[in-house]
């Protein structure tokens, strides 16, 4: 059969984000699946090198929008764990907090948006209403809704009080009484399970092998969670399972984040129980000093990854973020390989993507030509004003015509 | 999965509810207590020490010497990423976040706003 090319994105409807994908088609078949990056680099890992560290908690936080915490809690731990800090209790069980609760609200945004892309709004409207009582915690203790700016390096900014526990523990029985229903609907509502079983299928094996990770690498039986493998935080004083399935399909990854959900309200509860007295913060020196560090932390995407390297300065000399989408990404080519067009959307927002989170670099190729190189900015201009030349556009001209229009 | 019965209850139910939503222009929307908002700045407590001018993520918040340890301050509201961090860092409690929100103008020179001991707050524009 003729095959079609589609391009999808940058811009389309169907996405949140800018992206490119290319999918070709034979028929309704999806033969090869590519996806192209970039169209959300923002230059932050340079932008840090230029700020102090202080300042790089913000701009760390706002990596993402959703999963916000995550980046900002993975760059601090990096950062504390070069200059030798010894970070108090308390402020680490509120880190693990706002963590757990973070990770309520992406799960729930998620399942939402999950039901969206097949038809099911009444999903997207249940749990979206049930997110809000979270936001509504997240904005009592923090003092905002996103970006909670709740970490600084040595500590957290802000003391969770005792009637803001009690609040905390009766929305989280709201909640599992919600999430309840929503195990009963996923496990029971036909039309549900006949829509999402089978669909982007991605084996153990492949998951392995692609290095899948997060709810994408437990709903194919890979039984990791950095929570529990490289406890951070105060995760190792609390107990909780890791949710693993072995459905291997964007249903099993709808089981996963449902039974996620309830084990983050039991962290919550244990939490809350356990908090100690104590100091908030510790002080760091404004210098940190020459060394590096990897930082690994368990977003609701999956592992989130910063490399800090300083050089004995207020500044850092490297940043690097691997978030989990970038991970995650290759595994939907072999997920819609042979499957049907009309499967792309669910398949696609089942790794639950974030490409803000994902462009970290983008490379400039040569037309026509595989080789790489890195050009400077002298180059890169100089390159810009022969390419549109080339093309016959002369920006000489077109300054001297503005310069007389405007005149 | 849903019984009729049950969908009839429910349905019921939903028309007696208030409303899910908040009539917010109408009603005043009220900010948590921890709310980082609008910063504004006491210059009887300023000490000029800049530490706020060298946290600030966001290059927002300018302190000028106006005279004998008397010190002004000029935040850009548009700048600004109203992450409190100045507030943070100054040891003198000069600066406070307060819980104003409703920042928007049509005149962008608006949001530059100067706070002087003499003037008090000042806007340009």
């Amino acid at each position: 059969m003729h095959k079609v090319v589609i391009p999808i994105g940058p811009q389309h409807p169907a996405l949140k984000e800018p992206e490119s994908f290319s999918v070709t088609l034979s028929g309704e078949k999806i033969m090869k699946f590519s996806a192209r990056l970039g169209y959300n680099h923002r230059g932050i890992e340079k932008a840090c090198e230029e700020r102090t560290y202080i300042q790089d908690v913000y701009l760390t936080e706002r990596i993402c929008g959703i999963c916000s915490h995550s980046h900002s809690t993975c760059f601090v731990q990096a950062v504390e764990e070069i200059a030798g800090a010894d970070i108090p209790k308390r402020a680490l069980y509120i880190r693990t907090l706002v963590g757990e609760l973070e990770r309520i609200h992406s799960h729930l945004l998620w399942l939402g948006v999950a039901g969206h892309e097949v038809g099911f709004d009444t999903l997207l409207m249940y749990t979206w209403r049930d997110r809000e009582v979270v936001m509504d915690i997240l904005a009592m203790l923090t003092g905002n809704r996103v970006n909670y700016g709740i970490n600084t390096i040595g500590g957290v900014r802000r003391d969770v009080t005792a009637e803001q526990g009690k609040a905390i523990l009766k929305a989280m029985d709201t909640l599992e009484e919600r999430t309840n229903y929503y195990i009963q609907i996923a496990t029971k509502e036909t039309t549900l399970i006949q829509r999402l079983s089978g669909v982007g299928l991605l084996s153990n094996k492949d998951a392995l092998k692609l290095g899948a990770v997060g709810p994408t690498a437990r709903a194919s039986g890979v039984d990791r969670d950095v929570r529990r493998d490289d406890p951070y935080a105060a995760y190792a004083e609390v107990k909780f399972k890791v949710i693993t399935d072995n459905h291997n399909d964007v249903y099993g990854r709808t089981l996963v984040r449902v039974g996620e959900l309830l084990e983050t309200y039991k962290i919550i509860r244990q939490i809350i129980k356990k908090m100690p007295e104590g100091p908030l913060t510790v002080k760091v020196p404004r210098k940190i000093p020459a060394g590096e560090a990897v930082s690994r932390y368990e977003a609701p995407r999956g592992e989130d990854m910063h490399y800090v390297k300083s050089n004995g300065t207020e500044k850092p000399d490297r940043v690097k973020v691997r978030a989990p989408t970038l991970a995650n990404i290759q595994t939907v080519a072999k997920m819609l390989e042979d499957r049907q067009l009309a499967d792309l959307p669910i398949v696609i927002a089942a790794i639950d993507p974030c490409f803000s989170c994902t462009d970290r670099l983008t490379g400039i190729r040569h037309a026509g030509k595989r080789s790489k190189s890195v050009l400077k900015w002298e180059e890169l201009h100089a390159y810009s004003i022969r390419h549109y030349r080339e093309h016959g556009i002369d920006f000489a001209e077109l300054n001297k015509k503005m310069r007389k229009a405007l005149k | 999965m849903i019984r009729p019965g049950k969908m009839l209850k429910q349905v019921l139910e939903s028309v007696f509810k208030k409303p899910a939503t908040t009539e917010y222009p109408l009603v005043k929307a009220r900010m948590p207590d921890n709310f980082r908002g609008k910063i504004v700045f006491h210059p009887e407590r300023c000490i000029g020490c800049r530490l706020c001018m060298k946290d600030c993520p966001s290059g927002a918040i300018e302190i000028r010497k106006v005279g004998e340890k008397k010190f002004e301050c000029e935040i850009d509201l548009g700048k600004c990423i109203y992450c409190a961090q100045c507030v943070d860092s100054c040891l003198k409690k000069a600066l406070e976040a307060t819980r104003e929100f409703e920042l928007a103008v049509l005149d962008r020179k608006k949001l530059k706003v100067t706070y002087n001991a003499e003037t008090g707050e000042v806007s340009k524009g």
